[in-house]
C-alpha cells in the first residue's frame, strides 16, 4: 500500500485564525470567476456526504440570471453519528460566514439563511451575535449581504436540500422533484447555492491558503482534509481532521478498540464495512482507488465484535421508517417491508430467501425513490444483510 | 415559438416542445405509461413512483409525469429494470392498501385495481401493513365517507382540495410510515371546512374517498307499496350518466335516463329542470327587488351583488369561509330543495296523496345535495323534503342491478305537473348556465325584449375561464322598471371554490363592483359535479358542456317564464314570485360556521 492511503491528521477547520475581516476583503477584491476558478482548482467536494463538485455549484448559480438569488448554508445535521457541524458553529462560526458571504459575492446573492436543525437551538444566540458582528462588518466593506438564521424542527428529510426550501417556504418538508436543481430553481424559486456547513468552512482554508495547498492533502479525486465524527466503540470518540483518502484498516488501527468488527461509514445512510474488507476501502469519493471507496459526510461508527448487526439494521430501519417524508412509494411503503421483513425472519415467520426478496426490494428503492433518503437505504440494508446475513437469520 | 426537440421513446424518434415531461412525448409517440399520482387537473407531485422509466445514460429510474424531456434523450418505458421496479412498486402500493376488493364501491372503477389486473402480480408476499394500523373509516360526514385503509397517499385529493377548491379541508399530516390524509386535528370530516363538494371522491384513484350511498334505502322505499316514490333528475345527470352505462362522453341519455327510472320502479319521474325554471323566476325577481332596494330606496340592509344559492357546495364554503357575507346570497333554495318542498304540498295535493307516504328521491351530479338534503332547515314542506339523494354514479348502479339494458331504452317523457322544463334549466348543468337563464328572463321582464345575443345565446358567460364577466346595458325598459333605464347590469360567473375565493377576496377588497354573480363549486359547474363519472377531465367537462348546450338549444322553449307548468304553478299554487307561500316554501337562510 502506498503512503497516500495513510492516515494523516490535518488542522485546518478548527484552528484558530483572527483574519476574518482580511480573507473576506481580499475575496471581495478579486473577480467572481477568479474565485470559482480557485475552487474548482481545489477540488473541494460537497463535505455533506453527495460530495457535489462546490466550484461548479457555485459557478452554475452564477450563470444564472436573475436579481434575487441566495445562500443557505445547511446546518440541518441529522445523520445519525455525526456532530462535527455543530462543533464549527459554535468554534469557528466566522469562517462558515465568511463562506457564504464570498458565495453571495460570486453569483450575486444579497442573503444568506443557516438553516439550523431544531435540536441545535441552544447554538443561537451565540451564532446570532457572531452574524451580527460580521454584518456590521460587511456594511463597513460596502458589501450588502445579510444572514439569517432559519430553525428546523427536528425532522431528517429537511436536511434533503429541497426538502429544506419546502421547510423554510412555511410547507411540509418534502422534497421536490428534480430537475429544477437548486442552482436554477431553489429557495422562493429562486437561483440557490447550499452547501453544507462544513463545506464552506472549507472554502475559508482554500481562500486563504490558495487551492493548492488543500489539493496538496488527500488522493485523487478526493482531495482536502474532511471532518470525522468518530464514536461506537472507540476508545477515543470525537472530531477529528484527516486527510482524505485514508484507508479504513489505518483508520480502525488508529481508533479501533482492537476488536472491530465492522465500520459503519456514512451514518445510517452509508455503507457497513466488514473487518475483511478494511484494507481494501478507502475514505473518499468515486473514483477508482484500490477496491472500494466511500463517501461520507463524516460519520464512522465502530463496532465490536459484542454488537448485533441485526440490532444495528434494525435501529437504522426503524430510523428511516419514521424519517421518510412519507411521499413516495417506494420510500414510504419500502422501509416499512423492510423493517417488518427482516423482523419476520428473525421470528421465523419467513424463510431466509425473503431477504434476497428484500435485496430486490432496496435496488427497487435505489432506482426509483425520489430523494437521497430513499435511495440510500439500500446502502445500509444491503451491505449488513450481504456481509453479516447469519446474523439476519439466526 | 417554443423551441422544438427530438428524443427517442422505446426506439421511436418523437420531436416534443422544450419543456414537454416524458409523460406527454409518451403519449404522443403512442406509449402508454402508467400513472396513479398523476391527473390532468392537478399539478405535479411524482410521488407514486409508478411511471418510472429509464433514461440512458442515468442511473436511476425517472418518473416520467415530473421529468422533462431533453435533447437526444433516450427514454426506455419497458425495459427488465422498468418493470421490475415498477411491479414492485405496485405490490408495495398493494401492501399497504386494504384490497377487499369485492366488498369496496369502487370495485371496477380503481385505478390501483386496474394496475394489479394489467401486471398479474399474482406472487404478493410482501407483509400485509393494513392489520397493523389503526384504521378507522371516517362516516361522519353526509356526503363523503372517507376509509384511509384504501388510501395510497397519491395525495390528489389533497391536491384537488387546495388547487381547484381553495379549501383545504383535507392535509397531509405525520411523515415515514405515519403519513396521512386527514383534516385539522383529524377531526370527522363533517366537522370541519369541507364543502361536501365530492371533487376528492373524483379525483381518488382509489375507494378511500367515496359518497355516502343510499341505493339500499332507495330500493326499500321503491319497494314498499305503501309509499309514493317521487324521483327527479339534475339537468347535468342527463348528460353523465351515459359515461357510466357504456356510451360515450358527452352523449345526452334524457329520454332513456327517464325510461329507466320508470323501470325502476318510481311512482312518479319528474325533473329538477322544472323547479331550475322556477329558480329562475324567484331569485330573477329577487334580483330585480334587490336593485329596486338599492338603486331607488337606498336601503343599507339590501346587499349587492346577489350571488347564487343553487351549488350547495359553494353555500357550505361561503358558510364556512366568509360568514359575514351570507346576506349577499339569494335566499333562493336551490332547484332540488324547491323540487322537495314542493312534491310533498303542491304535487301531493294535486295527486290527492298523503304527503307523509311520498318519498322524494333527487338524483344529482352532486355530493354537496346529500349534506343540503340533510339540513335541519330543509323541512318546509312539515316533511324532510328530500328523503335520498343518489349520485349519477349511484343511478348507474341501480340501473346495472336492475339488469336494464340502456341501450335498448326507447325515450320516454318526464311525467306531468313537475316535468316540464326550458332550455333556461337546462344549461343549469354548465357554468354560466345559471346566469345565462337568469339574463334571459330578468332582461325581458324588464325590457319586453329578448336578450340582444343571438339566438339567446349569451356566449360571454359561456365556457371554462375560471372567471367570467359579463354586462348588458338596460335600454327603454317597461314603466314599471324605469329606474334601471341606462343601467349596466354587471355579472359575472365563478366555478370551482378557487376562483369563488377570487371573486369573494375583490368584492370584499372593493375592487369589483357585480349586481348578480353565479357561484358553482365545481370545475365546469354540475356538469363537472363531484357525483358525476369518473374519470373527469377538462376534456371531458368540455364535451359534457357541449352536450348540455345542443340540449338547450333542441328545446321548443328556452326562456324560464314561458314553461307553462311554471305559469300553472304561480296560477294554481304560488300565487306570484316572492308571495308569502313561495317564502315559506322556496326560500331559505344560511348558518355561519367555523373556519377550520
Amino acid at each position: 500500500m502506498t503512503t497516500s492511503y495513510q492516515l494523516k491528521r490535518a488542522d485546518f477547520i478548527f484552528k484558530y485564525e483572527n483574519d476574518w475581516e482580511k480573507i473576506l476583503s481580499k475575496c471581495i477584491s478579486r473577480t467572481p470567476q477568479e474565485l470559482i476558478n480557485e475552487l474548482i482548482s481545489s477540488e473541494l467536494k460537497g463535505r455533506g456526504g453527495a460530495g457535489f463538485p462546490t466550484g461548479l455549484k457555485w459557478k452554475l448559480a452564477a450563470e444564472v440570471v436573475d436579481a434575487t438569488k441566495y445562500v443557505i448554508c445547511n446546518a440541518d445535521e441529522g445523520e445519525p453519528g455525526t456532530f462535527k457541524d455543530r462543533e464549527i458553529l459554535s468554534m469557528v462560526p466566522y469562517k462558515v460566514l465568511t463562506g457564504m458571504a464570498v458565495c453571495g459575492y460570486v453569483i450575486g446573492a444579497k442573503e444568506g439563511y443557516i438553516y439550523l436543525r431544531g435540536e441545535y437551538f441552544f447554538l443561537q444566540p451565540e451564532l446570532n451575535k457572531a452574524i451580527r458582528e460580521f454584518e456590521y462588518y460587511c456594511k463597513g466593506i460596502n458589501l450588502d449581504f445579510t444572514i439569517r438564521i432559519f430553525m428546523g424542527s427536528g425532522a431528517y428529510i429537511c436536511g434533503e436540500e429541497t426538502a429544506l426550501f419546502e421547510s423554510m417556504e412555511g410547507k411540509r418538508g418534502e422534497p421536490r422533484n428534480k430537475p429544477p436543481f437548486p442552482s436554477s430553481y431553489g429557495y422562493m424559486g429562486k437561483p440557490t447555492v447550499i452547501n453544507n456547513v462544513e463545506t464552506l468552512a472549507h472554502t475559508y482554508t482554500i481562500f486563504k491558503y490558495g487551492a493548492k495547498r488543500f489539493y496538496d492533502l488527500g488522493v485523487q479525486y478526493s482531495r482536502g482534509s474532511k471532518l470525522f465524527s468518530v464514536s461506537g466503540d472507540t476508545p477515543k470518540p470525537g472530531i477529528y481532521e484527516l486527510e482524505l483518502g485514508m484507508s479504513l484498516a489505518d483508520f480502525v488501527d488508529e481508533f479501533g478498540d482492537g476488536d472491530t468488527k465492522a465500520v459503519q461509514v456514512g451514518g445510517a445512510s452509508g455503507f457497513l464495512v466488514p473487518r475483511k474488507r478494511f484494507d481494501e476501502t478507502a475514505i473518499g469519493f468515486q473514483g477508482k482507488l484500490t477496491g472500494i471507496s466511500l463517501p461520507t459526510g463524516g460519520s464512522m461508527m465502530l463496532f465490536n465484535s459484542s454488537r448485533s448487526m441485526f440490532n444495528v439494521l434494525d435501529n437504522y430501519l426503524e430510523f428511516f421508517r419514521e424519517e421518510s417524508c412519507g411521499q413516495c412509494t417506494p420510500c414510504r411503503v419500502g422501509c416499512q417491508q423492510l423493517l417488518m421483513g427482516i423482523k419476520a425472519v428473525k421470528r421465523g415467520e419467513k424463510n431466509a430467501k425473503y431477504l434476497d426478496k428484500l435485496l430486490r426490494l432496496t435496488e427497487t428503492m435505489k432506482l426509483t425513490a425520489k430523494c437521497g433518503l430513499g435511495q440510500s437505504v439500500a446502502n445500509s440494508f444491503s451491505s449488513i444483510v450481504e456481509n453479516f446475513r447469519e446474523e439476519m437469520i439466526y | 415559438m417554443v423551441k422544438k426537440i427530438k428524443i427517442s421513446i422505446n426506439g421511436i424518434f418523437v420531436e416534443v416542445e422544450d419543456g414537454t415531461t416524458i409523460l406527454d412525448a409518451a403519449r404522443k409517440a403512442g406509449v402508454i405509461i402508467p400513472t396513479l399520482c398523476f391527473h390532468k387537473d392537478l399539478c405535479i407531485a411524482g410521488n407514486c413512483r409508478v411511471c418510472v422509466v429509464e433514461v440512458a445514460g442515468q442511473k436511476r429510474l425517472a418518473a416520467a409525469c415530473a421529468t422533462p424531456c431533453e435533447e437526444e434523450m433516450e427514454i426506455f418505458t419497458n425495459s427488465l429494470n422498468v418493470l421490475h421496479s415498477r411491479k414492485q412498486i405496485i405490490e408495495l402500493l398493494l401492501s399497504e392498501h386494504n384490497a377487499d376488493c369485492t366488498s369496496c364501491f369502487k370495485n371496477g372503477n380503481c385505478e390501483l385495481q386496474k394496475l394489479a389486473s394489467d401486471y398479474k402480480i399474482l406472487k404478493q408476499d410482501f407483509i400485509r401493513l393494513v392489520p397493523f394500523k389503526n384504521y378507522t373509516i371516517d362516516k361522519y360526514s353526509p356526503s363523503i365517507i372517507k376509509d384511509d385503509s384504501k388510501c395510497i397517499r397519491c395525495q390528489r385529493c389533497v391536491r384537488t382540495c387546495a388547487e381547484l377548491q381553495g379549501v383545504n379541508a383535507l392535509t397531509v399530516a405525520y411523515k415515514g410510515d405515519l403519513m396521512k390524509i386527514t383534516t385539522f386535528f383529524e377531526k370527522p370530516m363533517n366537522d370541519v371546512v369541507c364543502s361536501t363538494c365530492g371533487q376528492c371522491i373524483n379525483h381518488c384513484p382509489t375507494g378511500a374517498l367515496v359518497e355516502r350511498n343510499y341505493i339500499e334505502k332507495v330500493w326499500d322505499a321503491i319497494s314498499d307499496k305503501t309509499k309514493h316514490v317521487v324521483v327527479q333528475t339534475a339537468p347535468a345527470v342527463r348528460v353523465g350518466l351515459g359515461e357510466e352505462l357504456g356510451l360515450g362522453q358527452g352523449v345526452r341519455v334524457t329520454g332513456k335516463m327517464v325510461a329507466a327510472l320508470k323501470r325502476l320502479g318510481f311512482d312518479a319521474v319528474m325533473d329538477t329542470d322544472f323547479t331550475a325554471d322556477l329558480t329562475i323566476m324567484e331569485e330573477g325577481t329577487e334580483l330585480l327587488m334587490r336593485l329596486k332596494a338599492v338603486l331607488v330606496d337606498h336601503d343599507p340592509a339590501v346587499k349587492l351583488p346577489m350571488a347564487t344559492s343553487c351549488s350547495p357546495g359553494w353555500i357550505k364554503y361561503i358558510e364556512h369561509l366568509f360568514p359575514d357575507y351570507l346576506d349577499h346570497l339569494s335566499t333562493c333554495k336551490s332547484p332540488q330543495q324547491m323540487f322537495g318542498a314542493l312534491a310533498k304540498t303542491y304535487y301531493a295535493k294535486a295527486r290527492n296523496l298523503d304527503p307523509e307516504t311520498i318519498v322524494s328521491v333527487s338524483i344529482m351530479p352532486c355530493t354537496a345535495k346529500k349534506f343540503e338534503a340533510a339540513r335541519p332547515e330543509m323541512h318546509d314542506s312539515g316533511y324532510r323534503d328530500v328523503d335520498y339523494v343518489l349520485t349519477t354514479r349511484e343511478l348507474a348502479i341501480m340501473i346495472k342491478q336492475a339488469g336494464i339494458d340502456f341501450m335498448k331504452l326507447d325515450d320516454m317523457h318526464f311525467d306531468r305537473l313537475m316535468g316540464e322544463s326550458t332550455g333556461a334549466a337546462v344549461i343549469f348543468g354548465a357554468t354560466g348556465g345559471v346566469m345565462e337563464a337568469a339574463l334571459r328572463t330578468v332582461y325581458e321582464l324588464v325590457t319586453g325584449r329578448d336578450v340582444p345575443f343571438e339566438n339567446l345565446n349569451i356566449t360571454p358567460v359561456r365556457g371554462m375561464d375560471g372567471v367570467k364577466e359579463a354586462s348588458i346595458k338596460i335600454e327603454n325598459p317597461l314603466k314599471e322598471w324605469a329606474f334601471l333605464d341606462g343601467v349596466e347590469l354587471k355579472c359575472a360567473v365563478a366555478h370551482g371554490l378557487v376562483n369563488a375565493k377570487k371573486v369573494m377576496d375583490s368584492i370584499i377588497s372593493g375592487q369589483a363592483n357585480y349586481h348578480f354573480i353565479e357561484f358553482m363549486a365545481c370545475p365546469g359547474g354540475c356538469l363537472g359535479g363531484g357525483g358525476q363519472p369518473i374519470p373527469t377531465s377538462p376534456e371531458i367537462r368540455l364535451k359534457r358542456a357541449k352536450a348540455i348546450y345542443a340540449e338547450d338549444e333542441g328545446m321548443p322553449l328556452r326562456k324560464s317564464h314561458q314553461n307553462p307548468e311554471i305559469i300553472k304553478i304561480y296560477k294554481d299554487f304560488l300565487g306570484k314570485p316572492l308571495s308569502e307561500k313561495s317564502h315559506h316554501l322556496l326560500h331559505t337562510q344560511y348558518t355561519a360556521r367555523k373556519r377550520y
